[in-house]
């Protein structure tokens, strides 16, 4: 049985101590927002952050976790980065399909925390290890730097139809 | 094939029926009707007898007036989608046409995925199955679900005329909410919607005029964007089903190879393995979760058995294919006008493009439940009824007994066109008795793709005088995706019309212009399918890579020569003239080892021109530094969508052409994930600047049309760049580098084609 820190509050599991974060979190706890992708730490779908760091979900033994705090896609809107990010996602509508993009969100948040002005080279460095196979890096980057800066950058989209 | 909307046009139930479907002109296409002959069903604005269950599926709403919109008594406007949302943005440009006529902003409506149905949700494009693909979503349902919105206004409008005794006429309907203009006096739609369910439908409807829109054309937001920010969204591998087990499975990795003996002792002893169960082909082992599967199934001791592919490898198959190139028979595409004048300068190539795997994010699943006469499947598809027909067939079960509950999709591509991964799901499933959801590994998912064709392509033309082509003549060879997919939609006399769509159909003005196909069957077990851009991906490289190197042989700048072959006016002269202008083409050099490609073409009833900038290093590594696109789409629903879909499309074709390659030895395909089998990373991506010509003609397609024109826009960038001129995909690096000095620099870049030194 392991106790884990996850989104502040504690939940217990009873899993094998080589089982990755990743599963635990989905088919254990049951919180899906986080992804498998590839199952080898290529492609970042599982990105989640352990004591603010991103860390790849699917390489971390749940045993290797300990008693720091695991902070997943469905809580980082209660940081003050991550609410930030999220919002310049929906003012550029950055998603396609949207299953990598929990993982995206991630690695920005965490990018941000540490680096508040990213520059163009800071965000390509920090983001390359999330693939995005609908290819919405170029909004990716215009929402991170919006994130940063609380500027508009590329297209910013409306919601109410008849307003518009 | 050419429909304009004309303003304020009125439809009747009776004329519609007898109206063209919007394609955009084309002379062959990835449009099907034809083959199938008139008796395909359309998609119907009005209430059909077969709505009932549609209806009871969504908790018969007092207001249901057909396939596509429901009202509940508390106002509530839900909005049933026809089509699979996979990234493409379709569930927002449903909601719009919809959302235009029956009055409401996108911020009041909720989306609901359909029942599978034909009858109801079928896209007569395609034959008339419920598909999503070929970028016909939207020139596919532009009419009807404006139609269908259009039928619930004027009933709702009816039902509250009559309740305030006035004239339908002096009301307007606006944010889900309908007044009488003269007295200023309002009622909501969940007022009425019970009232407006009773009544009879109007046979006649008036759709705006263009000028009148409040939705369409407007920048809005996704209407799947808020949940997928927060983590929010259920993609069909997030399902959850009370009692459900994990399965992590293996198929043989030799195509077309069996199962023999397997040793499970070690797996079965395992904490958390519940059971191993078998196929055929494939074995699987349940676990309460998917890591204790997954380690299951990596404990068995597995021996499999060879088929026909025990020794098939990729150079044996590209052997093949120029075989059947040489020795045909060759079915015409395209006839040549006249004959040709005698003399000139002839010019010829040969292309080879690879297979590809599709690789969608999220890796294939399914959840089956089997219960006895039943079957309940959860899985994200762009074939809702092909998923449920086939679960019949293997269930032994009538099709009304099989539930198919679609998800978002994480990717598509046209790999979930297929359904071979719920088949295996639900053979699975049918012999346990709790629900499964079957995992495929991202190994299993490239290692058993159904991939993009391989292609071999010779490829002639004779230049005039003026360096014009006088003759042009284009041999494609490859396996079929349509023949298998969809046999009923060949040509009588056999022909592929994917196979050459966006060869024999090119912008130029030509008039000796024969284009062939000549059909190459693939061993067994090596099942080819469609792949985001289908066939004019394929063309386009080898068109656009040819027109390119015949204006070289005439000593022409790409881009005059390219507008020397067009008709004023046309619609791909016009994006070509605008990515030129954008980019600002020739108004200064550029470094050394920098260059920029033109390609142009008028794919899936639009018209698009990228212009790709690269820079290519010493070491033969390509820098993609800028991309300019224009695109005329006809009427542009959702600017932003359009944006968006060209820029990711745009890189999904990039990243192929630059990486990708799938690669067969002793029978298996040799790549197995993102480190074999790369995909475009952030810090290799160029500024991509997305230009729209404004145009009032019905919608195109869009969603593969960025990836159908990268690979040639690239080609002819990286020619520009080093001379070098490309005839087979991927890239290969080896074949730019600077100097055999240079080449000693260069790393193993994880391409399809070991492309190492």
């Amino acid at each position: 049985m392991v106790t884990l820190r996850v989104n502040g509050e504690d939940r217990q599991a009873d899993v094998p101590p080589d089982m990755p974060l990743l599963w635990v979190l989905r088919d254990v706890i049951g919180l899906t927002g986080t992804k498998f992708g590839c199952g080898i730490a290529q492609c970042g779908a599982c990105t989640v952050h352990i004591d603010g760091q991103p860390i790849r979900s699917c390489q971390m033994p749940v045993s290797a976790v300990g008693n720091r705090a695991v902070t997943t896609i469905e809580a980082i809107g209660l940081t003050p980065e991550g609410a930030k990010v999220q919002q310049a996602w929906l003012a550029v509508d950055v998603v396609q399909c949207g299953y990598c993009q929990s993982g995206q969100i991630m690695s920005a948040a965490a990018l941000l925390a540490r680096t508040p002005n990213p520059t163009d080279r800071d965000i390509d460095t920090a983001m390359a290890g999330n693939i995005c196979r609908c290819g919405t890096y170029v909004r990716i980057r215009e929402a991170i730097k919006q994130a940063a800066t609380g500027q508009p950058q590329g297209l910013q989209v409306v919601v109410d139809g008849s307003a518009a | 094939m050419k429909t304009r909307t004309p303003p304020g046009a009125e439809v009747d139930s009776g004329r519609r029926a007898a109206m063209k479907l919007a394609g955009g002109g084309l002379a062959v296409a990835f449009l099907w009707t034809a083959g199938l002959g008139p008796a395909v069903a359309q998609m119907n604005p009005r209430r059909q007898p077969t709505d009932e269950a549609a209806a009871a599926a969504d908790g018969n709403p007092p207001f249901a007036p057909n396939a596509f919109i429901r009202i509940d008594a508390d106002g509530s406007v839900r909005l049933v989608m026809p089509s699979a949302e996979m990234g493409q943005a379709i569930y927002t440009g449903i909601s719009m046409m919809l959302a235009e006529e029956l009055g409401v902003g996108l911020d009041q409506i909720k989306v609901e995925h359909s029942i599978p149905s034909d009858a109801l949700y079928g896209i007569a494009l395609l034959g008339g199955g419920q598909i999503t693909g070929g970028s016909t979503s939207t020139r596919g349902q532009w009419q009807s679900l404006r139609e269908a919105g259009a039928v619930a206004r004027e009933m709702l409008i009816a039902a509250a005329a009559a309740q305030w005794h006035v004239d339908p006429a002096s009301c307007s309907v606006s944010r889900a909410t309908i007044t009488h203009v003269p007295s200023g006096r309002t009622l909501g739609f969940g007022a009425v919607a019970e009232a407006a369910g009773k009544l009879p439908q109007p046979a006649k409807v008036t759709l705006k005029d263009p000028k009148d829109f409040t939705v369409i054309g407007k920048p809005l937001r996704r209407v799947d964007s808020p949940d997928k920010v927060n983590g929010g969204t259920q993609f069909g591998i997030d399902v959850k089903v009370p009692g459900m087990k994990y399965a992590a499975v293996r198929t043989s990795p030799e195509l077309a190879g069996t199962l023999g003996s397997v040793d499970d002792t070690k797996a079965r002893a395992m904490a958390g393995v519940v059971d191993v169960i078998k196929l055929d082909n494939a074995v699987a082992v349940v676990g309460e979760h998917y890591w204790a599967a997954y380690r299951g199934l990596e404990a068995l001791d597995i021996e499999w058995r060879h088929g026909v592919n025990e020794h098939l490898d990729t150079a044996t198959l590209i052997a093949a294919l120029q075989e059947s190139s040489r020795n045909g028979p060759a079915l015409i595409g395209r006839k040549p006008k006249g004959e040709a004048a005698a003399g000139g300068k002839a010019v010829e190539m040969t292309f080879v493009t690879p297979m590809l795997a599709h690789a969608p994010m999220e890796p294939l699943n399914a959840t089956v439940h089997v219960t006895p006469g039943k079957c309940e499947i959860w899985t994200g598809t762009q074939v809702p009824t092909r998923a449920q027909k086939e679960a019949a067939r293997i269930c032994g079960i009538p099709l009304e007994a099989v539930t198919v509950n679609n998800q978002y999709l994480g990717g598509g591509f046209g790999r979930r066109l297929e359904t071979d991964q719920v088949e295996q799901a639900v053979a699975f499933a049918k012999q346990v008795s709790y629900p499964l959801k079957v995992i495929w590994s991202r190994e299993e998912d490239i290692r058993h793709d159904r991939v993009r064709p391989l292609y071999f392509d010779r490829i002639s033309a004779t230049l005039g005088d003026d360096g014009k082509p006088t003759s042009w003549k284009h041999r494609i060879t490859s396996g079929t995706v349509l023949g298998r997919w969809l046999p009923a939609a060949m040509g009588k006399d056999g022909m592929d019309s994917d196979a050459i769509e966006s060869a024999a159909d090119l912008p130029y003005d030509m008039d000796n212009v024969l284009v062939e196909w000549v059909r190459h069957e693939m061993p067994p077990g090596l099942v080819v399918g469609w792949w985001r851009g289908v066939g004019p991906t394929h063309n386009l490289f080898i068109v656009e890579s040819f027109i390119d190197h015949l204006a070289q042989t005439a000593g022409k700048d790409p881009l005059a020569y390219r507008r020397s072959l067009m008709k004023a006016g046309s619609r791909p002269l016009g994006v070509l003239n605008l990515a030129a202008e954008k980019i600002g083409w020739g108004s200064q050099p550029l470094p050394a080892r920098v260059g920029r490609g033109i390609a142009v073409a008028s794919p899936f009833g639009s018209h698009v021109c990228a212009i790709v900038e690269v820079e290519v290093t010493a070491q033969g590594e390509v820098r993609l530094r800028r991309a300019v696109v224009a695109v005329d789409v006809g009427i542009a629903i959702n600017p932003s969508s359009v944006q968006a879909q060209v820029q990711g499309g745009l890189l999904f074709g990039l990243s192929a052409a630059l990486f990708n390659g799938i690669t067969l030895k002793d029978g298996m395909i040799e790549q197995s994930n993102f480190h074999n089998y790369r995909s475009l990373r952030i810090n290799e991506t160029p500024a991509i600047e997305v230009f729209t010509v404004n145009s009032s003609e019905s919608p195109g397609g869009l969603g593969e049309v960025g990836t159908a024109i990268a690979a040639p826009a690239l080609a002819n960038a990286i020619f520009a760049a080093t001379s070098v001129r490309l005839t087979e995909l991927p890239v290969t690096r080896t074949s730019l580098a600077a100097s055999a000095e240079a080449l000693k620099h260069v790393a193993d870049n994880g391409t399809g084609k070991g492309d190492v030194a």
